[in-house]
């Protein structure tokens, strides 16, 4: 437990070591934390206020503006909804009601045994297969229904699903 | 300043240049709706409210400068749309149940509103129907969402005033709200409990909790530390209810802290002691006042000299603490005259005057401000004077350098530093480290060297046997950190050192102090706005008891007593036993007397020095004036064995005191609330308190109480009416008090020395010459290590030290709120000890010294050197000063050396 916490400070303090400390950098390196921890632990933002000389409260005022930055570690499985035009006009709004209620969750919660998370996001560049999701930003499953939906979350995963992805030009991932 | 004329709803008015258009109209009487102005913060722009029309263009009035020949309407109708859909968007969010608001007629949205018109339909139209949660985590400050209006004012108070920015704009959107760090209830957040915020928020967000309006204010002085804030103390009957910052006081200018504002409760407690008490077989039992002080005189009667000794109180006035000093010597006859400085401040007190003829601060609080660069060492001004800390981050924020010697990364460290991390008791090494590298770098002022100092070849050769490799090695501070500061604080000039118990409480406390100085001295940072030393006084009114002499060495006004011309320059200022026996009209001691520490240790000796501080302890009687020394006085036990063995105590406190509990008589004082008198802040200003409330029960001010006693015994010189007269008294003999009446403090703002009726005071000292001494001397120094060092059984260094919201052991105990903010005693340790020892925080610790054993609670924490623990000084259930040691003081200033205690820990 202490050595994680201690492995965690040191991934951080290098983390910060690439950066100046200019008020400028606060974005960057919030960003640069989520990426290593997948969500901004209180612990790290109070280090980097520390790093920054900047007040903790200004941190977190600068994080919770933008909707990219997380306070909650993510489950296993990631489930971003897409609450893009194309996926809205077909049904996510229904999909992400599902989810939340098979999962026993809302959005923006993790499970209480950290397998699932859930999370609504902007359009994730798929729209010919609204309504999608993306689970650990890598798999995107669309042209749900919420049957299929929670299929996907809990049951196997089905292959046709899966070449939907690869079907898809670039890597939409990467836009989360 | 320029004036500029402008044209506001065809009222042609004229004001300074700078000036905005809304600052512009109100003050000429024209309101513009505002919610998000405070004239105390800088213009935020924020509300949209004060929206004006300036020749067809719409602009905010609050961020809007004057210009000339401006037409400025403020109630165009396309104005009066805009102001009004932003007036029932912030209703459509208000919780508009007015009645039941503690801001009720006292509300700027009301005043809006009442402005701009809201008819009731379209008020029952607008109100939401969700009700937000209230936090009410904090003893003292109610936030209430459903009343926020986003104005902002909060967050600029925080940030600006107090300098925590513990809450700013949190989401976006619809969502937004203000917010502390993470969202945590406030209580739990870096929020400094200042109430400044309540203060200035327009509406019911922010309230204080239990508010009650007082039915009169009285003008007085904050009783907790040393700065000395004017404070406006409510009172509705018997009882206090409020108190809040005097916004004409030139220190705090309307700001408190969490003590000075929220503390004052202790004054209504139920445990106040109402009747003096006369312990008969073992237990106290109530008696009348003629009874107590027939048997206190009687008592006293029978021990004089060496065999007698007194306390005075650094929490009671100068009038009190003079008497207490003239009793010693004219009733009791002996120079066994103590004082809480000597544990504190004696070595910043005897240690400067030979060096700079005065240990005052050299500077008013409020040039501050006026100071380039900081070098705050051993000391932790946003907890322990929290108003002063507040100056230094402000002008900090605004360009000012910092640098920060501190075992603990204290909560200055937020802002830009420099941040000098030493093993505690290294002080001496580091600055001679710091003083070398200014000498080497020829960053030195010359000119004031060779004008206003002596002996600077025999500091300069002493220095020259020192190295920053030594330093470095004693310290354990990288050298070019040392560099780094040494060069900051040369080139920022004018600079100012701030110090109090990091600095002093060490067996060699005299020679950081005198090393600090020498920094200033060197440098020229002496006789100027905002240069110099400011060496902050922990007690309200500890300044006035070294001033008025409640110490073995001098009479009231630092005039020596005989036997102290211990300093070769000071033999022209000798003795001053003649002027004290002609005017005090009895044969004075003329054998030196005991301070605090050997007056219940006799074993303490001096650390590498000897002589008079060696004399044999014979006291067998004691007169104890307001001081819990049972748990205030390093290696308590020895305080606690000698009264238990002592003949006859009479101890004097608002409070039934550990060190009460021993005594034989128990007098009831009042406390500062429930006389009249005089302070002495921690920058030389002497100011009146007032009387607010009549003491409870028979409860007596300690100034009558003396005058009793000494009455009774058969002695003139205690016939006072008040304490005026008193005042006029110490006028008379104190050449330093020389000008200072009651009437004049009425009018004028006066810091000594101000020597007769005509004397404007002195802000600032040593303008042409130094006090007393004319020219500052250097002193040789050498770093001597502490007398216990830590080993194998006990390798941790504990420090201590006062947090926030707690004074000392008794009065903030009594407050109910700051006990919740600081319920109990911990332990900062950092991280790496704590992993060796398998601790946690919140795990239950036992510290263990030489000397004895506490229990307490861990903090892990990695704000501290490892190799250093923290405690705190305030919880008698884990009395830090059962492990602290008196073996050995200071030589020169007779100070413990608290904050080198060598400790090992344990899981209890």
């Amino acid at each position: 437990m202490l050595d994680d916490a201690l492995k965690n400070r040191l991934k951080l303090k290098e983390i910060l070591s690439s950066f100046r400390g200019t008020e400028n950098e606060l974005i960057p390196i919030l960003q640069r934390v989520q990426e290593q921890f997948g969500y901004l632990p209180e612990s790290a933002m109070l280090e980097t206020a520390r790093f920054m000389a900047v007040p903790e409260s200004k941190v977190y005022a600068t994080a919770s503006f933008y909707s990219q930055f997380r306070f909650k570690a993510t489950g296993k499985k990631h489930i971003a909804v897409c609450r893009g035009t194309a996926c809205h006009v077909r049904g996510a709004g229904k999909i992400q009601d599902t989810l939340e209620r098979q999962l026993g969750i809302k959005e923006g919660e993790t499970t209480a045994d950290r397998e699932y998370s859930l999370e609504a996001v902007a359009c994730i560049g798929c729209c010919a297969l609204a309504p999608c999701i993306a689970v650990n930003k890598e798999t995107i499953y669309g042209r749900l229904t919420p049957q299929k939906a929670v299929i996907v979350v809990n049951g196997p995963v089905r292959e046709e699903t899966e070449n939907a992805q690869k079907n898809h030009a670039g890597k939409p991932g990467n836009m989360l | 300043m320029h004036k500029v004329n402008l044209v506001i709803d065809n009222v042609a008015i004229t004001v300074q240049e700078g000036t905005t258009v809304l600052q512009a109209a109100l003050q000429n009487n024209i309101y513009i709706p505002h919610l998000c102005h405070h004239p105390d913060l800088k213009p935020a722009g924020i509300c949209r409210l004060c929206i004006v029309d300036v020749g067809g263009q719409m602009l905010v009035s609050c961020s809007t400068a004057v210009v000339e020949g401006m037409m400025v309407k403020t109630g165009t109708p396309a104005v009066e749309k805009v102001r009004r859909l932003a007036v029932e968007l912030l209703i459509a969010e208000h919780d508009a149940a007015c009645l039941t608001c503690g801001k009720n007629f006292n509300c700027k949205l009301q005043e809006v509103s009442r402005f701009v018109g809201i008819d009731r339909e379209r008020l029952m139209e607008l109100q939401a129907a969700e009700r937000k949660p209230v936090d009410n985590s904090h003893p003292f400050i109610t936030r209430d969402y459903n009343k926020c209006v986003l104005c902002g004012i909060c967050v600029r108070t925080c940030a600006e005033i107090q300098g925590a920015s513990a809450i700013d704009f949190a989401l976006r959107g619809y969502a937004t709200k203000i917010s502390t760090f993470g969202d945590n209830p406030l209580r739990e957040s870096a929020c400094e409990s200042c109430g400044e915020c309540v203060e200035r928020c327009p509406v019911g967000a922010l309230l204080p909790v239990g508010f009650e309006q007082p039915a009169r204010e009285v003008e007085t002085v904050c009783p907790f530390c040393g700065t000395g804030c004017g404070l406006l103390l409510g009172a509705r009957g018997d009882k206090l209810v409020s108190a809040r910052g005097n916004p004409g006081h030139t220190t705090n200018k309307g700001r408190l802290c969490v003590k000075g504002r929220f503390g004052w409760s202790f004054v209504n407690s139920p445990e106040r002691l109402k009747t003096p008490l006369i312990k008969k077989e073992g237990v106290f039992v109530e008696a009348s006042w003629d009874e107590a002080i027939e048997l206190v005189s009687a008592k006293l009667s029978q021990y004089r000299e060496e065999e007698a000794g007194v306390f005075a109180s650094a929490k009671t006035t100068n009038e009190e603490i003079y008497l207490a000093s003239k009793f010693a010597r004219v009733v009791l006859g002996t120079n066994n005259i103590a004082n809480v400085a000597h544990l504190c401040h004696a070595n910043t007190v005897r240690g400067l005057l030979p060096v700079t003829g005065s240990a005052g601060m050299t500077v008013p609080a409020w040039q501050i401000r006026e100071a380039a660069c900081f070098f705050v060492a051993g000391c932790n001004p946003t907890e322990a004077h929290p108003v002063i800390g507040m100056e230094i981050r402000k002008a900090v924020r605004e360009g000012a350098k910092l640098i920060v010697a501190n075992p603990k990364e204290i909560s200055l460290c937020r802002l830009p530093h420099i941040r000098l991390p030493l093993r505690p008791g290294t002080d001496v090494a580091l600055i001679l480290g710091m003083a070398r590298v200014i000498l080497d770098e020829g960053l030195l002022d010359e000119k004031f060297i060779a004008e206003r100092t002596v002996n600077f070849a025999a500091f300069k050769e002493s220095l020259e046997m020192f190295s920053l490799d030594e330093a470095e090695a004693v310290t354990g501070v990288a050298r070019d950190l040392i560099r780094e500061a040494a060069r900051v604080y040369a080139a920022g000039k004018p600079a100012l050192i701030f110090w109090s118990m990091g600095i002093t409480q060490h067996s060699h406390g005299h020679n950081n102090v005198w090393a600090l100085a020498h920094l200033a001295m060197m440098t020229g940072n002496y006789g100027k706005p905002g240069a110099g030393v400011a060496p902050l006084r922990g007690h309200n009114n500890v300044q006035g008891a070294t001033d008025m002499g409640a110490t073995p060495a001098w009479y009231p006004g630092y005039q020596l007593c005989p036997g102290y011309e211990l300093y070769p320059r000071f033999n022209k200022f000798s003795s001053s036993r003649e002027k004290f026996e002609k005017a005090w009209g009895y044969k004075l001691p003329d054998t030196p007397g005991l301070s605090t520490v050997k007056q219940f240790n006799a074993k303490a000796k001096g650390w590498g020095g000897t002589g008079m501080w060696d004399l044999p302890q014979k006291i067998k009687a004691w007169y104890i004036i307001g001081a819990d020394l049972v748990h205030g006085v390093a290696e308590s036990e020895h305080v606690r064995r000698s009264l238990e063995q002592a003949e006859f105590v009479v101890v004097q406190d608002i409070f039934l005191t550990d060190t009460a509990r021993l005594a034989d008589v128990v007098l009831p004082a009042a406390s500062f609330a429930e006389k009249d008198g005089t302070f002495t802040s921690t920058d030389r200003r002497v100011q009146r308190i007032r009387k607010v409330l009549e003491p409870p029960g028979s409860a007596k001010a300690d100034w009558w109480i003396t005058c009793e006693i000494a009455r009774r015994m058969g002695y003139s010189g205690f016939d006072f009416q008040n304490p005026g007269q008193i005042m006029d008294e110490i006028a008379s003999l104190v050449p330093l008090y020389g000008g200072i009446s009651y009437a004049r403090l009425e009018e004028e703002e006066l810091r000594w020395p101000c020597y007769d009726e005509n004397h404007p005071g002195t802000p600032v000292l040593h303008v042409d010459k130094f006090l007393r001494v004319e020219k500052a001397e250097f002193w040789p120094l050498a770093y001597i290590p502490s007398p216990e060092l830590p080993d194998e059984d006990f390798p941790l260094i504990m420090t201590t030290g006062r947090t926030l919201p707690h004074f000392h052991y008794n009065i903030t105990r009594k407050v109910e709120g700051l006990s919740n903010l600081c319920p109990e005693d911990f332990v900062e340790i950092n991280e790496r000890d704590a992993a060796a020892l398998d601790i946690r925080s919140g795990d239950k610790i036992r510290v263990i010294s030489r000397r004895s054993s506490v229990v307490s609670k861990a903090k892990v924490s990695n704000g501290i050197l490892p190799g250093v623990v923290f405690k705190t000084i305030h919880f008698t259930e884990s009395p830090t000063n059962m492990l602290t040691s008196a073996e050995y003081i200071d030589p020169v200033g007779t100070t413990p050396n608290t904050k080198v205690c060598p400790v090992r820990i344990e899981k209890a």
